[in-house]
């Protein structure tokens, strides 16, 4: 034996091995990564892979099959309910572990541990706000009633049935990656979830930080204008006309509201630490057998959400004796969450309700152990996080909790400009509440009174839920657990120190906005104001209002509608706003010295047809001319302080300057010269152009290359390979197909109430999270094409049908 | 005749240690192959390079081909090699052979006398 060369060679080999072992950075460790037998090789499916299979699992009642079509699309027909929920989870969890791992880690405050110190501000974000808190409340309602304890223990024993199963090598690709392996589901990470989508959906429905800025500055009939509660334009959810009942519940405003509330300027302000995409709304209508063809209600569904890569949603039909239904379900919750079983359809879209307060607290001290409340010092429940982060450091985090609920920003979190004030958040997401239970029963509805029997417990976030049956019933109600405020409440940060500011109650059921087979035959929902201002409540929100007065222009005059009819609609690029905004640009503008290249764009958005197409230079030239027309009309006004005041939404712009053109705050007030709107106008023309030349140059000036639509892996840019990019579709988020650069329809759906019946669906993505999978992204041509796949809900007697290509068995 | 029996037997041996072990199998496979079949160093250490370039390499490439290309060009994108496919493939046989390479390198050595 050579001892010199063999030590050397020994050490090479040794380092090699564990140098190839360790994760360097973020670069993974190779050997494994790379060995075909255990790294991402593992991962690549083949293309004509089978997923039929025999499976056995002790936990199940009875037997059951999952028959997968084409599409990949699961068919599962079980006995019961339990094993229908077990075979649900487990289905999620292989095809889609990766995204209900990740997304309940992020939601719970845990991203840390995966990511790394880059995530430590959002999981305290995450932990301030109170996501567990609000999950651990949730999950308490969720297991108190027996049989919603039994569907969701039966979903979790579903998932952790496949993990089990996982072998190292067969974990889905990001873990290799990421170097990290999953974690064991429980029923609370299924109540995580449904948090994850209360505060995408109604943490942000609020301005109460923006709006205590802007009180500030402006006085309160400025507020008013700036921020108004009923757009001038505004087609609501519940037809006009209709006569409200007088209020169940008359919340009083404080007597020192005046003083202590509006008129107090003081209240310094901050900045949120961060807000989910304003874009987050979604439409949906649904039109009675008055207006369609075959005389059976037509109903729709878009819900817009940030689009990914796996997609938010899973496709599929869970049928047992007593019940079959058949849509999209979120991977980490049993049910299908939007779809249509043999009797019903429905569909969501999001309230925008404000549901979200803040209160400045006075801590007796920095041990924030006690508070100013009612005339007394009163204790406080001091909760420490303790933030694990990759890398081995654990960070910990005091949190203290008030009557209001937890102090969200103190002095060790918020934002540097600000006075570090103690903000308290009292959230409607934080109270008890089973809002997955709902789907259980929406799922098993027969008719009207059932879905709002199901409905009727769903708290948060608010949803517009619309309704057909097949006996020909169309209904909506907004449906959720909204506080009864006094007029004003919680617009801005409120006292904390007594009780009198506290939410006094919450609007009666029965009384939230609803609507049943109006004589017009159609409704729709748009994230628009529920109601005109003769609704008997104070409901702020962020509401979104073109879309819904599109959807209504169309559908008013639309008769024998067919669902292809409504596939358009959903498809359709119209642009509302820029329709009365274009004319205020254009009747503005000085034409006297521009340059060619100026009056060439100048001429384009002169001809443009108000069309959001893909290959639209008009909507990209009005797009960035109006952008530069609120920056210069609103920056200067909003500056004074810092940070600045909330801009104005773009539709209160647009109405503004149409009922006045010498508005006073056209003028830029860091200039001495006064401006008027020509002159703003034609500057931000100008200024557009520039910016517009430059686009052109790099032949971007079409809308779709301008926005460059893209749907992300959820590692967003860690991982910009696995994301689809440039996809050529036109739209913009206050347009029906709202497709912004990342954001948009994650779902659309159309349900004809015939016998079949008829239905066509489609998501940006495909049914198997694995990036090696042919059915990773194979939905999404045909989404950008605004082509639908039709829905094939499946019979007992289509078991041995040609569309059926793998089958599943499962027993105990 | 050496060589090419170690070779192919570092392959197939390391195919099926990497059934049942993590991947650093294969560095414990090569050695103790460069043990049985003793040859010099620097054979020992090619056929060990080869060995696994051929099963890594092989391996990789049969599933690239089921598989039709679609995760690798992503991955080779990740990794940075500019989505070539078969960079990624070679990147990884070479990786491989690295390991085995060396092991059978210490394994000759243990056997050669002065």
């Amino acid at each position: 034996m050579r001892i010199l060369p063999f030590a050397i060679s020994a050490i090479i080999t040794g380092g090699l091995v564990f140098a190839l072992n360790k994760q360097w950075g973020t670069i993974p460790p190779m050997g494994k990564f790379l060995s075909p037998q255990h790294g991402f090789w593992q991962n690549a499916e083949p293309a004509d892979e089978g997923f039929d299979e025999t499976l056995n699992f002790p936990g199940l009642k009875g037997k059951a099959e999952v028959y997968f079509d084409d599409r990949l699309v699961p068919h599962v027909f079980a006995e019961n309910d339990e094993d229908l929920y077990f075979i649900q989870g487990y289905l999620h969890a292989k095809f889609r572990l990766f995204q209900m791992d990740l997304q309940t880690k992020a939601a719970e405050g845990r991203a840390s541990e995966i990511a790394g110190p880059i995530a430590i501000e959002f999981d305290r974000e995450q932990r301030r706000l109170g996501m567990k808190f609000a999950a651990e409340n949730a999950l308490k309602e969720m297991e108190s009633d027996p049989q919603s304890k039994a569907m969701y223990d039966a979903y979790t024993n579903g998932v952790n049935a496949w993990i089990n199963s996982l072998k190292e090598s067969a974990l889905p690709v990001e873990y290799k990656l990421l170097n990290f392996k999953p974690e064991k589901w429980t029923n609370l990470r299924t109540a995580l979830l449904l948090k994850m989508m209360a505060k995408n959906l109604s943490s942000g429905t609020e301005h109460d930080l923006d709006y205590t800025i802007a009180k500030s500055i402006f006085f309160p009939d400025e507020l008013k204008m700036l921020y108004p509660q009923v757009p001038d334009s505004l087609v609501p959810i519940v037809p006009k006309g209709t006569v409200f009942e007088k209020p169940g519940i008359v919340p009083v405003a404080p007597a020192s509201a005046d003083s202590l509330y509006f008129g107090n300027k003081d209240l310094a302000s901050m900045e949120e630490y961060s807000r989910p995409d304003k874009n987050n709304g979604s439409n949906n209508w649904v039109v009675a057998g008055s207006k369609t063809q075959s005389g059976a209600p037509i109903l729709c569904n878009d819900p817009h959400l940030e689009l990914s890569l796996p997609s938010i949603w899973y496709e599929m039909q869970l049928k047992t004796p007593s019940s079959n239904t058949y849509g999209v379900s979120l991977p980490g919750s049993p049910f299908i969450i939007i779809g249509f079983n043999d009797s019903i359809a429905w569909g969501v879209t999001n309230s925008q309700r404000d549901v979200k307060d803040y209160y400045k607290i006075r801590f007796k001290d920095d041990t924030k152990a006690e508070y100013w409340f009612d005339s007394a010092w009163k204790k406080t429940t001091i909760r420490i996080e303790s933030i694990m982060v990759k890398g081995g450091k654990m960070i910990q985090d005091t949190v203290a909790y008030t009557e209001f609920g937890p102090v969200m920003y103190d002095n060790s979190f918020g934002d540097d400009r600000s006075k570090h004030q103690n903000l308290a958040v009292r959230w409607a997401a934080h109270d008890a509440s089973n809002e997955g239970f709902t789907f259980y029963k929406l799922n098993r509805a027969k008719n009207y009174d059932e879905y709002t029997e199901a409905i009727k417990t769903f708290s948060c976030p608010g949803q517009n839920f619309v309704f057909a049956s097949k006996t020909g019933d169309i209904a909506i109600w907004q449906q959720g657990k909204f506080p009864a405020r006094w007029e004003g409440q919680g617009l801005y940060i409120m006292p904390g120190e007594d009780s009198s500011y506290m939410w006094q109650g919450f609007i009666p059921q029965a009384e939230n906005p609803h609507s049943l087979n109006p004589e017009r035959g159609y409704l729709e929902s748009g994230n628009q104001r529920p109601t005109d201002a003769t609704y008997p409540y104070f409901i702020p929100g962020t509401y979104i209002t073109p879309r819904a007065i599109t959807i209504d222009h169309y559908l008013s005059s639309m008769n024998g509608i067919q669902p292809e009819d409504m596939m358009k609609l959903q498809n359709n690029y119209f642009n509302t706003l820029a329709e009365d905004a274009l004319p205020i640009l254009l009747g503005n503008i000085d034409e006297t010295n521009l340059s060619d290249k100026q009056l060439q764009f100048l001429q384009i958005v002169k001809d443009w047809d108000l069309m959001a197409t893909p290959d639209s230079k008009g909507q990209t030239i009005y797009q960035c001319w109006w952008d530069s027309l609120e920056s210069a009309i609103w920056r200067d006004d909003m500056s004074i302080h810092s940070p600045p005041a909330l801009m104005p939404e773009e539709q209160t712009t647009m109405e503004l300057l149409k009922k006045d053109s010498l508005l006073r705050f056209i003028d830029d007030i860091s200039t001495p010269e006064i401006e008027t709107l020509p002159i703003v106008v034609t500057n931000a023309f100008k200024k557009a152009a520039v910016m517009l030349t430059q686009k052109e140059s790099e032949g971007k000036l079409e809308w779709a290359k301008f926005k460059d639509p893209t749907v992300y892996h959820l590692l967003k840019n860690a991982l910009l390979p696995f994301a689809r990019a440039g996809l050529n579709v036109g739209g913009n988020g206050n347009i029906i197909n709202a497709v912004t650069h990342s954001h948009g329809p994650s779902w659309r759906m159309i349900v004809h109430m015939t016998t079949p019946t008829e239905a066509y669906g489609v998501y940006p993505g495909g049914q198997s999270g694995n990036p090696g999978s042919v059915f990773y992204d194979n939905f999404i041509d045909s989404w950008v094409a605004g082509k639908y796949n039709k829905l094939w809900f499946m019979r007992d007697g289509d078991k041995t049908d040609k569309a059926v290509k793998w089958k599943m068995t499962f027993s105990q | 005749m050496k060589f090419i029996v170690s070779t192919v037997l570092t392959g197939v041996l390391a195919f099926i240690v990497g059934l049942y072990f993590p991947w650093w199998g294969i560095a414990v496979s090569s050695l103790l192959v460069a043990v049985l079949v003793h040859q010099k160093s620097w054979r020992a250490f090619l056929a060990g390079f080869l060995g696994l370039l051929l099963c890594w390499g092989g391996l990789a490439y049969w599933i690239d081909m089921k598989n039709n290309g679609i995760l690798s060009s992503k991955i080779a994108q990740v990794l940075p090699l500019g989505g070539n496919s078969f960079l990624l493939i070679l990147v990884t046989g070479v990786v491989g052979g690295l390991v085995a390479g060396f092991a059978a390198l210490t394994g000759s050595y243990i056997r050669s006398s002065k």
